[in-house]
């Protein structure tokens, strides 16, 4: 064992090599998809591939690779695909089409990103994702999707925080659904030819490993109980993002971090855990009992105009009360040429910043007021009701179902919330982890986004990683087959399956006095309070305390009621909040490591005069990319941090300004 | 807020169901009804006994994964998914009744939990347009008039949730056929299989055990998406269409 750096984590070998092809950035994707090798269609319906999550990665991948004509399974924890959690996204996707003459082009969009991520993402990946985008449209259009059209019958752009260019592509307020059924349908029309089988109401619990390469999962048919064994020649993860550690997040409720987080344990690396996307628009948490956070697309941004009171004593007054000269427009003051389009984590953070300040509106939650005001009155005043109806019409509907109030009247209130996770399973050019035979794809992966995502581009990195990236580069691992058959009954299939049914007793057996719920919320209050908008040394050192005492009380005193061999929701829940507490320790760890700012990642030992993100380029311009070390429940071994470092060829490292 | 639930309690498929009477307490009108099933369920986790099994995800309304009878009403008594229903639609010292959706072709799974993937079925027989990855023409070639467009959009915001078949008193799936029949209908890509997708969707439908339509409207006032029931118009007349 090395050293132990601060009693927290151990320093491993440098990460060499991405395997990106060693050409200018422009000609990499090309380069790459003429070299990776090819694999004969008829050969191709020989080789089998699992594809775990049916979102927009998971789901156009399993379309895609099934029409290429391999055996493909897919699986989702849902009772149908359709519901992945892509679906609730609402704004928009981006591409670079350039369609409005307004200066864009893929490498404006390559820039944007790398900018936006405040250079802590790679070139390499950002720019093959730039490359990558007006495919996606055009194929997108061809499934069906009913994109905005203008009145001359082309498709309509909207602009997305971040960026000075009109370049997402959007339905209404309800473009992920759309993308996802789209998708969806694809993949459905695949499993009618025979090429996609499809396990629903299935959770992946591990991944098997033969000869050192990803060769199948152990899977729980959440209906009957039962442990099966999936045998295949390649493994994908496209399981989402990590978001519910923090309990309250803009994720669905099954969102969970299992699949990855088996994958780490059995050697994949973990990128970037602490890099979490805190979204500034999201209706404000109303109680205790609260389930779920609820975001209002960032496109209101466009129309809306963000402002709390100057003064601390009009905080509770009627805002429609409070004259102009009496309001503080805080983003249109600080940052004149983005405004209310700045990026997300300056969004968020200033809107931390005057609720601090004791200057928040809404409800009292403990001493402060959490919220701003959104504001439409000027759009109402300019557009016309009517046109604001047309544009916002089924966010606002939402608005006023969920918070009773009525938003053409009142202005809307926000505030910020855990929404995305950039940190994933670490993974080459090709999107392959450290596993071979292992692919991690959209937000299970970590590698397009850096420390900060753009609003619009998370559909686009989850479409652009299912139909076109990972179908090119799993035809390379997969030119290497025939694969030798594993049997049902190898040793390392008996191990993985003994290993899940193991872990399902021990909670099942536990049969303590507290709800698995209860331990979550916990948790969640935990990494929110320490790990969430801003971070500094001791709160991070104080929070990873927490959680290891927080997990030694679950593996003891954990209630889930019920049996194995039913469906058993607090047993499902059950394993999914085991695998949040190790993850949150690696997130601490991760943000205690970078004692630097950067994007969403921000230390309040590091920032300028004015308040803003201070990166440190000398000391952390690397990916921080965790092994695990071994650990067994309620205990997890110093990780083994391992560096990829960040080279910008074709991008200047700048201070990121937004004024 | 003092409510009485009486809860349909079934433990799997083939055992015998129930309605369980839960008496709750403390509900405040800005939980979601979920949310409230969240409280009930702690609390009989905290007695020993099985929390009630229900689906929800998303909890925006937009995945479509939440169902539940609520006063045999799909999704209770707002046009809404049962997610995006707060407690405020009720008051205090009533008694709300919640079953599972009922429909032969849903069989149940346990308690609310029902089996929805014969509308997984109805799509793989053609609710697609057939294009392979990579073939396609470039986006703005192909016009789309806005009316259109929007048309479109309009029934494609289906969450295939279900509401409209539990609220049938046929138990008919042809709202949310409709719905994609139009949603692709509408569109110039999806002309080329318009004919085939109707009879081979319907086909589907009928193999599913979905109930004739007979126009009640049923289907349409309890969608939470508002999906208009002249989708089954279009429905019929794409079908004479393709039989022509």
């Amino acid at each position: 064992m090395p050293e132990l750096i601060d009693n927290l984590y151990a320093l491993g070998d440098q990460i060499e090599d991405t395997k990106a092809p060693k050409v200018p950035v422009a000609e990499m994707w090309t380069k790459a998809k003429f070299e990776n090798k090819l694999v004969n269609p008829t050969n191709r319906r020989k080789l089998s591939i699992i594809i775990v999550g049916t979102g927009l990665a998971g789901g156009a991948a399993a379309a895609t690779l099934g029409e290429a004509g391999y055996h493909v399974k897919s699986f989702c924890y849902q009772d149908s695909p359709r519901r992945a959690h892509s679906v609730a996204a609402q704004g928009g996707i981006n591409a670079a089409k350039n369609y409005n003459d307004d200066g864009d082009s893929i490498y404006r969009l390559f820039y944007d990103t790398v900018k936006g991520g405040d250079y802590r993402s790679r070139e390499s990946n950002s720019y093959r994702l730039a490359e990558v985008s007006a495919n996606i449209i055009d194929q997108c259009v061809a499934q069906g999707v009913p994109f905005a059209r203008d009145y001359g019958g082309l498709l309509d752009n909207r602009s997305f925080g971040g960026v000075q260019v009109a370049r997402t592509f959007y339905a209404r307020g309800q473009t992920g659904q759309q993308l996802l059924i789209g998708a969806y349908q694809a993949m459905e029309r695949q499993v009618a030819a025979g090429t996609v089988e499809q396990f629903t109401r299935h959770e992946m619990l591990e991944v098997i490993i033969v000869d050192g390469k990803a060769r199948g999962i152990i899977a729980r048919d959440m209906v009957t109980g039962e442990i099966e064994t999936h045998l295949a020649d390649v493994v994908v993860l496209a399981s989402g993002g990590y978001g519910n550690v923090f309990f309250l997040s803009t994720n669905a409720m099954g969102c969970n971090v299992t699949a990855t987080w088996r994958a780490h344990r059995k050697g994949a690396y973990f990128a970037n855990p602490c890099y979490t996307q805190i979204h500034p628009t999201c209706i404000p948490v109303a109680g205790d009992y609260q389930s779920k956070l609820t975001l209002m697309s960032e496109s209101l941004r466009n129309d809306g105009r963000i402002w709390v009171p100057k003064r601390r004593e009009d905080c509770e007054k009627d805002p429609r009360n409070i004259p102009e000269e009496d309001r503080d427009y805080y983003l249109e003051r600080k940052y004149p040429s983005f405004g209310n389009l700045v990026p997300r984590d300056i969004g968020s953070r200033q809107a931390k910043v005057v609720c601090d300040e004791g200057r928040g509106v809404g409800p009292l939650v403990g001493d402060f007021r959490r919220g701003v005001y959104l504001d439409f009155a000027d759009a109402i005043k300019r557009m016309g009701r009517d046109a604001v109806k047309t544009k916002y019409g089924n966010l606002f509907d939402m608005y006023q179902r969920i918070t009773g109030e009525n938003p053409y009247e009142v202005p809307m209130r926000i505030y910020p919330a855990v929404h995305y996770t950039m940190g994933g399973l670490w993974v080459d050019y090709g999107l392959e982890t450290t596993i071979p035979g292992l692919f991690a794809a959209g937000e299970a992966n970590f590698s397009d986004h850096g420390a900060n995502r753009l609003g619009a581009s998370s559909l686009m990195q989850c479409l652009s990683d299912g139909y076109f990236v990972l179908p090119n580069t799993i035809r390379d691992y997969l030119a290497q087959g025939p694969f030798e058959p594993v049997a049902e009954d190898a040793p390392e299939v008996l191990e993985a399956r003994k290993s899940v049914e193991d872990r399902i007793d021990k909670l099942l057996s536990i049969n303590g006095d507290r709800t698995v719920d209860s331990f979550h919320k916990e948790l969640g209050h935990i990494v929110w309070e320490y790990c969430g908008m801003e971070r500094n040394d001791a709160g991070l050192r104080k929070g990873i305390d927490l959680v290891r005492s927080l997990r030694q009380e679950f593996w003891r005193n954990v209630k889930v009621p019920g049996s194995a061999d039913t469906l058993n929701q607090s047993l499902e829940k059950a394993g999914r909040v085991a695998d949040f507490f190790e993850l949150a320790e690696l997130m601490f760890i991760d943000a205690l490591h970078r004692s630097e700012s950067c994007g969403c990642h921000f230390r309040s030992e590091s920032q300028t005069e004015d308040g803003e993100a201070l990166r440190d380029d000398e000391k952390f311009a690397y990916v921080a990319a965790w092994e695990f070390a071994g650990g067994s429940e309620g205990s997890y071994e110093p990780p083994v941090l391992h560096k990829e470092d960040l080279i910008f060829n074709f991008i200047q490292l700048k201070q990121r300004s937004y004024k | 807020m003092n409510l009485t639930l009486k809860i349909w309690r079934q433990a799997g498929p083939d055992a015998q169901g129930e309605l369980a009477t839960y008496p709750v307490t403390d509900i405040t009108e800005d939980m979601s009804f979920l949310e409230m099933l969240d409280v009930l369920n702690e609390e009989l986790i905290g007695k020993g006994e099985e929390p009630v099994a229900f689906d929800s995800d998303c909890r925006e309304g937009i995945c479509g994964m939440c169902s539940l009878m609520i006063n045999g009403q799909a999704h209770g008594p707002e046009v809404t998914t049962t997610c995006q229903l707060h407690m405020r639609s009720f008051s205090d010292g009533d008694t709300i009744t919640i079953e599972p959706w009922r429909a032969e072709a849903f069989p149940l799974v346990r308690d609310l939990i029902v089996d929805r993937s014969a509308f997984d079925r109805i799509i793989q027989a053609g609710g697609y347009i057939s294009v392979n990855t990579g073939a396609a023409p470039e986006a703005n070639n192909l016009q789309v008039q806005k009316h259109k467009a929007d048309r479109a959009f309009d029934v494609a915001t289906c969450i295939g949730c279900g509401a409209c078949v539990a609220a049938c008193p046929n138990a008919s799936g042809m709202l949310f056929l409709g719905a994609k029949i139009s949603h692709l209908g509408e569109l110039p890509q999806g002309q080329a299989e318009r004919d085939s997708r109707v009879v081979k969707m319907l086909n589907q439908h009928d193999a599913e055990d979905f109930g004739g339509c007979q126009n009640l409207g049923e289907c349409s006032a309890a969608c939470p998406k508002e999906i208009p029931l002249d989708v089954i118009n279009q429905l019929n007349h794409d079908f004479l269409r393709a039989k022509r």
